[in-house]
């Protein structure tokens, strides 16, 4: 059925659009954008007061199919992303076994493909098993539809392989997306390095740990001039690395995660492992950092790095507690409140940072904008309700985030993908 | 002495208010006595069930917690596992929760993962005495330590206490820091930058990197084991350079004042942070430090468990 979507704010920067427009679906695109668009026939939605997005995209999301499918799986995780408002996502390699080969890149979509409801993409390794040792097939994988390298979870740390790795993805157009961590200055760490570590007796990860990786991949992307993407970036100083290398002109872009922009590390106080995440949670400078990083424009991709981890698997000692958080369902509600109302980004820029730039990474044509002939994946957007997080309504089949409890501003109310409407104020469909 | 004891547990001294650690440490003194006797034995704990539970060896504390409650009069059972259970696929709050369905009203834990202890004291009902945490804190050890400082030199107030070696990695340093600020003495912490945690500052000490400025005018000299397989991770060229630089000889005792006060909390590793003349000199408590372990242990024991009859 063609879909209607009147009066609200329609923010496509791809178009510069940001107005109160209409917007008709017709057989899976966007037919038309503008004012007081009529469509018999259609169906009618009512969007006034709400923010009419291009389909977020997630360009760090981890499904754990195959291998961890009691954490999640492609049809829980969809339905997490469908709460959250993202309409594409793009899986990570660690999975078990790893997705280093063009069998496993199948697999993934063979399988995604069956539980229909958004779209998934996958990256795929740089090294095999994430080793950090010899190349993938990247060729194959590329051919296969991976939209992206990455041993993320890991980072390459022989500069050699990583150069090699970059030179080749280069003839197939692909990102390489790097986890920056040196692995010698961050070995056994479990949170920021600072007072509170040594306060806590916890094993520190100093933010030059992130830092001096920024700097090596930027300066082997100038070197290979291949397009390379920095995962969540979480210090202060990487952000400034990556800003002078902008203006250097370096092919790079970079993304970070809602936890570096809303939450430091005093989260782990108490030994608190839903907030154990790599790279850890840091300081309130960093915090500002990062903002500062995205009102000016350095880090250009707000992702999720959605982890999903058992209970098992995080109530234990703060030491053996697996790293990561869920993310995808409190995204856009971050965003809202400690962004949009806090003055640091327009939803213009917002949209850039959640859908425009995450498609050209990834080189998803048809995706990141609502101009008439693009897909009709959309997120409307409500940012004036309030709702508390409350563990036994979080879709994703993990419930590992910091944030069980706590009052969040603003959520998707209807979240549209290839012209369906898959979830709509609170229900699937 | 006004204030009650009303904590479940006793997980680190961070948390103790000034007043806390002084009811410890008076209770302490009227345990102290008991251990004199013939018949060292009060019926304090009597029906009561301690489970000493290790997952790091311990000859010292072990034995220091298992005597304190047998003079008490406590039914013990000790379960020592080389590492976490874990490795036979059962989480730490799951062997926990087993222990707890046993009844059992104080459990007594070693862990090599800081904040182990805070994990169980979150999950199972029975009080959790801290016996030492990964780089944590070692709290009954901070006590004992400032109960035999006090036992000599009559208060903490004021006193300049030096505590040298692997600061880092040592839960005894933390305990002891926490302890000595909230009572009032100046704590220097020295030992190589390597082994000194970062920002350590803002826990009220200063920090010096030469021993010689940690030695003079210091009332107590606290001298923390080094442990030696940290040499080969780059944290100090060898152990003849550590121990040139950070031992405690004869040579940097002549700065030494004439009353001070040499702790170990043991073992200690003889000629390499400390040599045997000082370690045995007559400046030296380290003996002192182990007999007050018990008292102290029996004081923790009697306030969480919240007996309130007196002492025998």
């Amino acid at each position: 059925m063609d879909i209607l979507l009147k009066g609200g704010r329609v923010v496509d920067p791809a178009s510069g659009t940001d107005a109160a427009a209409d917007i008709l679906i017709k057989g899976g695109k966007i037919a038309q954008s503008g004012k007081d668009i009529k469509a018999a026939g259609a169906k009618q939605v009512d969007c006034k007061g709400k923010v009419v997005l291009p389909g977020l995209i997630d360009v760090h999301t981890h499904f754990r199919q195959p291998g961890r499918e009691d954490e999640e799986t492609f049809v829980t995780g969809s339905r997490a992303a469908l709460k959250g408002g993202f309409t594409t996502v793009l899986c990570m390699a660690n999975t078990n076994p790893v997705i280093d080969n063009k069998g496993v890149v199948e697999y993934v979509y063979a399988e995604a493909a069956k539980a229909g409801l958004i779209n998934i993409y996958t990256a795929a390794a740089v090294t095999k098993n994430l080793e950090g040792k010899e190349l993938t097939e990247i060729g194959q994988i590329a051919a296969a539809g991976a939209k992206a390298l990455s041993d993320d979870g890991k980072p390459v740390m022989n500069a050699e392989i990583l150069r090699r790795a970059m030179e080749y993805a280069k003839m197939f157009g692909l990102p390489v997306i790097s986890h920056c961590e040196d692995a010698n200055l961050s070995r056994n760490g479990v949170m920021n390095e600072g007072a509170l570590s040594t306060r806590l007796g916890l094993k520190g990860i100093p933010r030059a740990s992130e830092t001096v990786m920024v700097i090596r991949d930027i300066e082997i992307a100038q070197l290979t001039g291949a397009k390379l993407h920095i995962a969540h970036v979480s210090a202060k100083e990487s952000v400034e690395a990556l800003r002078q290398a902008k203006k250097r002109k370096v092919k790079v872009t970079c993304e970070t995660c809602p936890h570096y922009f809303t939450l430091t590390e005093e989260a782990v106080s108490g030994y608190n492992t839903g907030a154990k995440v790599n790279p850890p949670l840091r300081t309130k400078e960093d915090v500002e950092a990062v903002k500062k990083g995205l009102s000016d424009g350095t880090i250009d991709i707000i992702s999720t790095d959605h982890a999903p981890h058992s209970a098992e698997e995080k109530d234990v000692e703060f030491d053996f507690a697996s790293t990561g958080m869920i993310g995808l369902e409190f995204a856009a509600s971050l965003v809202n409140s400690e962004l949009v109302k806090g003055g640091v980004l327009g939803w213009k820029e917002v949209a850039q940072k959640m859908s425009m730039n995450p498609a050209a990474l990834l080189g998803l044509e048809g995706k990141g904008s609502l101009s008439e002939g693009s897909d009709a994946d959309v997120t409307v957007f409500d940012p004036v309700s309030e709702w508390t997080v409350d563990a036994g309504r979080i879709e994703s089949k993990s419930k590992n985030t910091p944030l069980i409890g706590k009052k969040l501003s603003g959520l998707a109310v209807i979240t549209i993908v290839g012209g369906k409407i898959r979830y709509e104020n609170g229900k699937f469909a | 002495m006004a204030v009650a004891w009303k904590n479940k547990d006793l997980l680190d001294l961070e948390s103790l208010s000034t007043q806390e650690i002084e009811l410890i440490l008076e209770t302490t003194g009227s345990f102290k006595e008991i251990s004199q006797r013939p018949i060292k034995k009060v019926p304090t704990l009597r029906g009561q069930t301690v489970v000493l539970f290790f997952f790091e060896p311990s000859t010292r504390t072990r034995t220091s917690f298992e005597l304190a409650a047998k003079r008490m009069s406590a039914d013990i059972v000790n379960i020592q596992t080389s590492s976490s259970s874990l490795t036979k696929g059962e989480t730490l709050k799951d062997t926990a929760r087993n222990i707890e369905a046993m009844k059992v009203n104080i459990i007594i834990m070693r862990h090599s993962s800081s904040g182990a202890p805070h994990l169980l004291a979150r999950s199972v009902a029975p009080s959790i005495i801290n016996a030492g945490d990964g780089s944590h804190e070692h709290p009954t050890q901070g006590l004992l330590d400032i109960f035999t400082i006090k036992e000599h030199k009559k208060k903490i107030n004021g006193l300049n206490v030096s505590i040298i070696g692997d600061i880092a990695h040592s839960r005894v340093a933390r305990s002891n820091i926490w302890g000595l600020v909230k009572l009032g003495a100046n704590v220097t912490v020295c030992g190589p930058a390597t082994l000194m945690p970062p920002e350590i500052e803002k826990l009220g000490v200063k920090v010096t990197y030469d021993i010689n400025e940690a030695i003079e005018g210091a009332d107590v000299i606290n001298m923390l084991r080094i442990q030696l397989e940290r040499q080969g991770q780059s944290l100090f060229p060898s152990i003849r350079d550590y121990s040139m630089s950070f031992g405690l000889d004869a040579e940097k005792m002549k700065n030494a004042k004439k009353d001070v006060l040499i702790m170990h909390p043991g073992p200690i590793n003889r000629g390499v942070e400390i040599t045997p003349e000082i370690a045995d000199g007559p400046y030296s408590v380290i003996l002192e430090q182990v007999t007050n372990g018990i008292a102290v242990r029996m004081a923790v024991l009697y306030l969480v468990s919240g007996v309130k009859e007196r002492i025998g």
